[in-house]
Formats: C-alpha cells, sequence, structure tokens
C-alpha cells in the first residue's frame, strides 16, 4: 500500500517530461489526470452510461418473460402507452390540469409567504404579531393537514390548490424572512448617504440582497408543490396525472402507472431547470450563480 | 436637544463654508467619545485628520454625514455630503454605472455617471460587475460615486487604507485632480501621516475627544511641515521608529 502511495508520488514530483501514464497500475493518479483523457463530454456520456445500461437490462428482462408485466412493464410498453394515452386518451388535458393545479397553488402560496416575509423582514411589530405563530405551524408537516384539509374543503379542486399553496408557503416565507435580515447593514448605510427613499432602498438594495436566499425558496417552493399535487391527486381526483395513476391501479395498468410516476419526475426535472435558470439569470451579479462574463 | 444639524441652502455656500461644527458632543452611552469639538472647513479646503486608533475619527465623520443623532452642539452642513467609506461599498448586484447613479435624481443618470467614471479612469467598464474590479478600481468607482452628486462637503474615511502601497500613490494623485476639479470641502481621516502631507491643506490632529492640534498649509507652505512634529503629535517618539 504505501509502496503505490510512493510511487504517485513519485510520479507526481517527476510529472511533466516524463511520459505522464503509460503504466496500467494507475490507481494513485490524481483526477486531474483521468479528465484530461477523458475530457469533460466524455465524463458527461460515461454519466449517462449506467441509467441506459439499467433501462436496457429492464427491458430485456421484461421481453424475456422474466418480469411480469402485471409487476413492471417493459420501457418500450410504457413509451406505446404513453403515445397511445396521447393521441386517443386524456394524457394531455390531465396534464394541463395538473399543471394548472400546481402553477395556481404555487401562485398562491408565493403571494402569501413572500406577502408575509416582507412584512416580519422590515418591521419588528409585525415580527413580534406573526413569526412565531408561522413558526409553529410550520412544525407541522404539512401533509399531516391532508385530513383536515378534506373535512374543510371536500376534495375539489379547492383542496388540491390549497394544500399546494400551504407546501409552498413556509419555504417561501422563511426564506424571503432570512434574505432581507441578510442584507449588508454597510449597504443599507450607503444607501441612507445617498439620499435613497425608503422606496428606493427597499426596490435598490433590500430586494436584490435578499434575492438569492428568496430564489433558494422558489427552489424548495417548486419540490414541495409536487409533492403536495401528487399527494392531493392521489385522493379523489377526476382528473390529473394523479387521477390517471388511481384509475389504472383500478385496472392493474402497471404501465400507466409507471407512466404517470415518469410524467410526475420529469415534471419535477422541468420545475428544477426553471428555478436554475431563474437563478442564472436574475443572480447574474453573484458569484456562485452567474455564468461568468 | 440642544444638539441638532442645520441644513445650509446651496445658495449660502457659493463662497461660505462647507462645513462648520461647534462644541460638538457625541457619546455612546455614558461614555463621551467626542467633547465640545470645533471645526471649519472652507469650499474647496482640503483637510486631513489624523488620530491614534480608536480616538474617535470614525465618530465625528458619521455625525458630519448626519448617520448618527449628537447629544450636543451643532453642524451646519449641506443637507447631502458625499462619504466614500474604506470599504468601497459597491451593490455587487449592480453594473458599475448603477453603482455610480445611485440616488441620483437625474434623467441623464447613465451619461453622468460615464463622465464620473471617465473621470477615475474606468469609462470603458459602465456595464461590467463589481466583483470584476481590483481593490483600488472598486474605490476609485466609490469616488466617482461621491463626486457625481457634486457635494459641497466630501468625507473620506481612510479610503485608501486597504490598498497596496503603489496604487495608494496612484490615488492620491487621482483624489487630488479631482478636487481641485470640483472643489468640495474634504475631511480626510487617515492613519497615515504621509498621506496627510501629500494631500492636504491642512493637517488636525484629533486627542481626547477634541482637534487638539492643527498645522496649517501644509502642501505649498513655503514652511513644509516637519513630519516629526506631526508623529509626536500623535505621541509617536521619533527617536524609538528610526
Ligand atoms: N457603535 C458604537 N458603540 C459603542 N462604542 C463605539 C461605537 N462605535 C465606536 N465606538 C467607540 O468610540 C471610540 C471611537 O471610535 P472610532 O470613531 O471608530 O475611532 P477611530 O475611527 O478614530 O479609530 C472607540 O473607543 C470605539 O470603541
Ligand atoms: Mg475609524
Amino acid at each position: 500500500m504505501s509502496n503505490v502511495e510512493l510511487s504517485g508520488i513519485d510520479r507526481t514530483v517527476i510529472g511533466a517530461d516524463s511520459a505522464p501514464s503509460s503504466q496500467s497500475s494507475d490507481n494513485a493518479l490524481a483526477p486531474a489526470a483521468t479528465k484530461s483523457r477523458l475530457g469533460t463530454r466524455g465524463l458527461q456520456l460515461l454519466s449517462w452510461l449506467a441509467p441506459v445500461v439499467l433501462v436496457i437490462i429492464w427491458e430485456w428482462l421484461a421481453q424475456a418473460g422474466w418480469l411480469s408485466p402485471q409487476v413492471l412493464p417493459a420501457p418500450s410498453k410504457v413509451i406505446r402507452t404513453a403515445f397511445k394515452l396521447v393521441t386517443t386518451g386524456t394524457l394531455l388535458n390531465d396534464l394541463g390540469v395538473s399543471l394548472l393545479r400546481a402553477a395556481a397553488g404555487f401562485v398562491i402560496g408565493t403571494a402569501v409567504g413572500g406577502g408575509l416575509g416582507i412584512l416580519v423582514g422590515f418591521s419588528r411589530v409585525a415580527e413580534a404579531l406573526i413569526d412565531r405563530s408561522v413558526q409553529m405551524i410550520r412544525a407541522i408537516p404539512f401533509l399531516a393537514a391532508l385530513p383536515l384539509v378534506i373535512v374543510w374543503l371536500g376534495v375539489g379542486e379547492t383542496q388540491k390548490i390549497f394544500l399546494v399553496a400551504l407546501g409552498v408557503t413556509f419555504p417561501i416565507y422563511i426564506n424571503t424572512v432570512l434574505g432581507i435580515r441578510q442584507v449588508d447593514p454597510k449597504l443599507l448605510e450607503l444607501g441612507r448617504v445617498q439620499g435613497l427613499s425608503s422606496l428606493q432602498l427597499i426596490r435598490r438594495i433590500i430586494l436584490p440582497g435578499a434575492l438569492p436566499s428568496i430564489l433558494t425558496g422558489v427552489r424548495y417552493a417548486l419540490a414541495t408543490a409536487w409533492l403536495a399535487l401528487v399527494v392531493a391527486e392521489t385522493i379523489g381526483a377526476q382528473s390529473g396525472i394523479g387521477f390517471l395513476a388511481m384509475d389504472a391501479r383500478e385496472f392493474l395498468r402497471t404501465d400507466v402507472i409507471v407512466l404517470t410516476i415518469v410524467i410526475y419526475a420529469l415534471i419535477g426535472v422541468a420545475a428544477d431547470g426553471i428555478a436554475r435558470v431563474l437563478e442564472r439569470r436574475l443572480l447574474a451579479w453573484h458569484p456562485n450563480y452567474g455564468a461568468a462574463r | 436637544m440642544s444638539a441638532h444639524v442645520a441644513p445650509l441652502s446651496p445658495a449660502s455656500f457659493e463662497t461660505g463654508p462647507a462645513v462648520v461644527v461647534s462644541n460638538l458632543v457625541r457619546s455612546y452611552g455614558s461614555r463621551v467619545v467626542i467633547e465640545k469639538l470645533n471645526l471649519r472647513i472652507e469650499r474647496g479646503e482640503f483637510v486631513a485628520l489624523l488620530g491614534e486608533s480608536g480616538c474617535g475619527k470614525t465618530t465625528l465623520l458619521r455625525a458630519l454625514a448626519g448617520l448618527d443623532s449628537i447629544q450636543g452642539g451643532r453642524i451646519v452642513a449641506p443637507r447631502r455630503p458625499a462619504v466614500v467609506f474604506q470599504e468601497h461599498r459597491l451593490l455587487p448586484w449592480d453594473s458599475l454605472w448603477r453603482n455610480v447613479s445611485l440616488g441620483l435624481q437625474v434623467p441623464d443618470a447613465r451619461e453622468r455617471a460615464a463622465e464620473a467614471l471617465t473621470e477615475v479612469g474606468l469609462g470603458d467598464r459602465l456595464d461590467d460587475w463589481p466583483r470584476n474590479l481590483s481593490g483600488g478600481q472598486a474605490q476609485r468607482v466609490a469616488l466617482a460615486r461621491a463626486l457625481v452628486q457634486q457635494p459641497e462637503l466630501l468625507l473620506l474615511d481612510e479610503p485608501f487604507a486597504a490598498l497596496d502601497a503603489l496604487t495608494r500613490i496612484r490615488m492620491h494623485e487621482l483624489v487630488r485632480e479631482l478636487v481641485a476639479n470640483h472643489q468640495p470641502g474634504v475631511l480626510l481621516v487617515t492613519h497615515d501621516v504621509d498621506e496627510a502631507i501629500a494631500l492636504a491643506d491642512r493637517i488636525l490632529v484629533m486627542r481626547n475627544g477634541a482637534i487638539a492640534y492643527e498645522h496649517r498649509a501644509a502642501r505649498n507652505a513655503s514652511t513644509p511641515i516637519s513630519r516629526t512634529e506631526l508623529l509626536r503629535e500623535l505621541g509617536v517618539n521619533s527617536h524609538s521608529i528610526h
């Protein structure tokens, strides 16, 4: 063991002019050497290799009859089902309904969470009045409130949108308050020196300063919105992706169920992508987010 | 209740002083930092304020800037003195021209910012981010931001302390030039005796909460100021440092 390490050190010291990596006992080589040989593109391709291989094995097991279609249908079957549901069924409609619910809940939750957050962030009085209650409600996992929400609102659209909004409100609230609190007091002082009005102070210094934290909240909120939607749609829905899944369960249509799971996953990825794009565009100035210019 | 800051109308500054401080008292709780301090700076006059660390230089400057309340005496200052702090305090989310024009209430803010940035040698970096600047460049932008307001009084709190020696000398040249062009009254707080000698028309030493020593006409006087004398006023025995 110590031998290998020593030879590794030797090679690093000699480095540049001696042949870099002709020997095969390469495990002591720095990762940089591996990177230079494969390139970033190569590594990226490699990272996709494992999932692709897994899907191929899955397909093969299903084709060979090792996997019962009742348990897990072949990926090709899922794709065919997707096409069929798009052309003859209501998949697109259901997808639209689900997205609308998520969007409505997200907008409401963001407005409430952001509004309360700005109030509490700016006013000590508002903090004394609001913050403790919000922190106490936040201690409840919001999905635990579902039975109560159903008693209040039934299992219609309102219940679903409410649950999503509930899940979105807290991450937005917490990160808005945090962001406002973290604004550098020296910059606030500078704002006063430059003669900014309160409104200009908010627009030019406080909100931009709080934005990184707020966008972190948005990213969390997108994830919880999605989770809330899945749960809400699983109970008593007449349309939407969740309804499609529960309907398929009655007929043991595992291909449809797997399809809905995949759709949920894809939309989750898309939501994360949106959050990323927002961060990159709005935080272009920030060394941790913006693309270097 | 005897204390207040009285704004002067711009007209009275055409010929009058940039700031007049009489019997200023400033305390933190029961701890009195400034006691019965008097000071007058004319327009176009460059005053350097020396004093050992913790003697109250920043406290005085903040009072002049109207950032803190005062406990006694009277400050007659323009409504909005410009301030350059030791840190540049640029807004990282705004481009350079947006930073320079912060608080500027004119329609042609961008042009005005461009002029100011050109004056400090950064006219080609209008749309750049502060994070791409060196320390000296960032401090130059802070100077541009102060001067674009066309202040009657410019307050500088050790603005070059964090810069390397060479950059500091370049900044001295720039500041001298800018002040000559804009003619504000200047109060430069510094701990650097040579900086004070290089820049100021008048050098003050602060001690025990008041101005303890004053030396006039440092730059163009027939009798150049004695560095040793200043150091002695600052409590440094010059023999011990050679
Ligand atoms: N916010 C504050 N609260 C209490 N004491 C302070 C505060 N700011 C400064 N002081 C005290 O006032 C004195 C003068 O400080 P300062 O004006 O910053 O000194 P200088 O700028 O000359 O180094 C110091 O003793 C410091 O401890
Ligand atoms: Mg200081």
